[in-house]
């Protein structure tokens, strides 16, 4: 595993940029609606940095590339999230943000893969990422394809069975291009994730169904960028987890302190409020092209 | 009579094991078409795959595993991830059938059927066995009301195949067809019936006239086609003539054929499936003919009843339900006055 205070400056200050690009990019689709699930964004937007500036293969311009690593979006409400990622990795134009939800806008307010470019699955029935994930996986196996799957889903969905059905089968399959990607940020419809229905001990269980599991701050870059490092560098033929611990509205301390919900509110004019504190704690910028 | 013997002029039904055949004895049967045809088609069709949860044996889709392993994948009993996985599959390309037993298929995982395989309209050819009344074991296995739910999902087609030989022609059919399908699946020795009408051939999408007849159209889909025929000889000598106009494909349906059959001549309609009567092909029939503004003389459902049906051996079943040669018949007659 790589030691994550051995990296590369420029490069953490390169993915701390594109992080709070994709906080900038949700909070503006977010006031065009005047809604969204901008918690989730914001606390999931150090992942989909390293995600979509490090760790996935892509052609930003050529979407359905067969060598493309895939990534599922199973939690089809974070699509806020995913449209951002998509914006900040070249796939949508920045100028396509003011259509996010409205009539015939491509980027709806929960993801569909025949609407967006980049989207892979219509998610948003939680718990179907996981087993789409580990069909895409045999498939690519079957073609000798070697692009990975990654599948990125919610706390929430553990409570679903379909995700422990895919969890069982992709170890049994030995599905070495799966990664799974958990946000936990302890908070579901009902309240918090493991007062709704408690998953804990999380790691074990992942570990028991026979997984390689990591457990890491979802919010501290350098640990979230080795954490990919390691799943992808892997050489045992299980399938990977990553458990990312994040806090919802990550970045803008008056919505990280706000009384959580599932749906957190924001009122017309904390939108400008919160970019204009996002703002304020802009990262250095780096050299662009040091990134791995 | 005593009781006694009672039992004895009649020999004891018991309850037909889960996979026993619908054949009646000294019938002609096919073994296993499914397996059979879908190993032919797939020869020289690497992208053709398949997956089951954990009744490949009982969905003759072992023949499919032995003669081509590296193509089968093995998804345990899990209904959910076999649909999601058949859908990921397809999604890269190739062309996944995924078979398990109707009731668990559809009931099951209805969602991932749904949102995974129909709203991106995959190439996911879902084929279930043990359809309708097929079973003696209850309604954990007897999948009466699949038809329903799958007639729901917007773009899914839905074949109802009658016997062996519509089940060996529907395989190439329904893996060339772009989009989702649901096949009802019939396994082990199944009846052939169809090949004695003259130039019959399935074709995906038609309904196809068995035989013609003045006094009653039955229209059906399923092993009641096969019922339909054997009821439309009965009838044939007290020289009551009985139509048969065979629906396989469900949806979507041959509504040109079905309002040209009905719009011929005046005469008693009947919709025989074996399905509930709820949401099936009576019903769907039932609304072509509304729009098209065609009024049979008068119409009748011989399908399943709106309930959970019996426990217990199949002939007795199927008489009780009114889906047996004599029975259905009888009731046929009994509409006739």
């Amino acid at each position: 595993m790589t030691d994550s205070a051995a990296l590369p400056s420029t490069a953490t200050q390169a993915l701390a940029q594109a992080a709070w690009r994709i906080r900038r990019y949700a909070l503006r689709m977010g006031e065009v609606q005047g809604q969204g699930y901008i918690g989730q964004a914001l606390g999931w937007a150090d992942v989909l940095a390293v995600a979509y500036r490090h760790a996935l293969t892509l052609r930003p311009r050529e979407p359905e590339w067969e060598g493309r690593d895939r990534f599922l979006l199973s939690h089809g409400h974070y699509a806020i999230a995913h449209y951002a990622a998509l914006i900040e990795a070249g796939v949508i134009d920045e100028s396509e943000l003011e259509t996010y939800g409205g009539d015939d806008s491509r980027l709806p307010m929960s993801g569909m893969a025949a609407y967006t470019p980049g989207m892979e699955i219509s998610g948003g029935s939680l718990g179907q990422g996981l087993v789409i994930a580990v069909g895409m996986a045999l498939g690519l196996k079957q073609k000798k394809n070697p692009a990975f799957v990654y599948n990125s889903m919610s706390d929430g969905e553990l409570d679903e069975g379909s995700t422990w059905e895919a969890a069982m089968a992709a170890a049994h399959h030995r599905l070495d291009n799966l990664v799974c990607l958990v946000d936990i940020n302890n908070q579901q419809a009902d309240g918090p994730s493991s007062k709704v229905l408690g998953f804990e001990p999380l790691a074990d269980k992942w570990a028991a169904f026979g997984w390689h599991v990591q457990r890491v701050d979802g919010n501290d870059l350098p640990a979230v960028l080795s954490a990919f490092d390691a799943a992808r560098g892997l050489r045992d033929a299980k399938p990977r987890v990553i458990l990312f611990d994040t806090l919802m509205g990550k970045g803008v301390p008056f919505l990280e302190q706000r009384e959580k919900n599932h749906f957190i509110r924001v009122d017309p004019p904390e939108w400008q409020q919160a970019l204009t504190i996002l703002d304020a704690s802009r990262p250095e910028p780096s050299t662009e092209g040091a990134l791995a | 009579m005593s009781q006694a013997i009672a039992e004895k002029a009649k020999p004891r039904l018991t309850t037909s094991a889960m996979i026993a055949s619908i054949a009646s004895e000294g019938q002609r049967v096919k073994a296993a078409p499914f397996g059979k045809a879908l190993v032919e088609y797939a020869a020289d069709r690497p992208e053709v795959v398949g997956l089951t949860a954990d009744l490949a044996k009982y969905t003759d889709l072992h023949l499919f595993a032995q003669a081509y392993p590296e193509r089968f994948f093995q998804m345990g009993m899990a209904e959910q991830l076999l649909m999601g996985a058949a859908g990921g599959l397809a999604k890269e390309g190739l062309v996944p059938f995924a078979t398990t037993y109707a009731v668990f298929g559809t009931r099951r995982a209805y969602d991932f059927i749904h949102q995974v395989i129909a709203e991106e309209n995959l190439n996911v050819k879902i084929c279930c066995a043990l359809p309708g009344l097929t079973t003696g074991y209850g309604p954990s296995h007897q999948a009466t009301e699949d038809i329903a739910m799958m007639r729901g999902v917007p773009g899914l087609t839905i074949v109802d195949p009658c016997d062996a030989l519509d089940i060996e022609q529907a395989v190439p059919q329904i893996a060339q067809h772009p989009g989702p399908v649901y096949m009802r699946l019939l396994r082990g020795q199944v009846p052939l019936v169809l090949d004695e009408i003259e130039g019959y051939r399935f074709e995906l999408g038609k309904a196809r006239m068995l035989r013609e007849g003045a006094d009653v159209l039955v229209i059906s889909s399923g092993i009641l086609t096969m019922r339909a025929l054997e009821v439309a000889q009965d009838l044939a000598a007290d020289r009551i003539g009985v139509a048969v106009l065979h629906c396989p494909t469900i949806k979507p349906l041959d509504e040109a054929a079905i309002v040209a059959a009905v719009g011929a001549a005046p005469r008693l309609v009947v919709v025989a499936e074996n399905h509930s009567v709820v949401g099936g092909l009576g019903e769907a029939v039932a609304s072509a003919l509304l729009r098209h503004r065609v009024q049979p003389a008068r119409f009748e459902l011989a399908g399943l009843p709106d309930a959970f049906l019996d426990a217990g051996a199949l002939p007795t079943l199927h008489d009780r339900y009114g889906i047996s040669r004599e029975v259905l018949g009888r009731r046929i007659r009994g509409w006739l006055g």
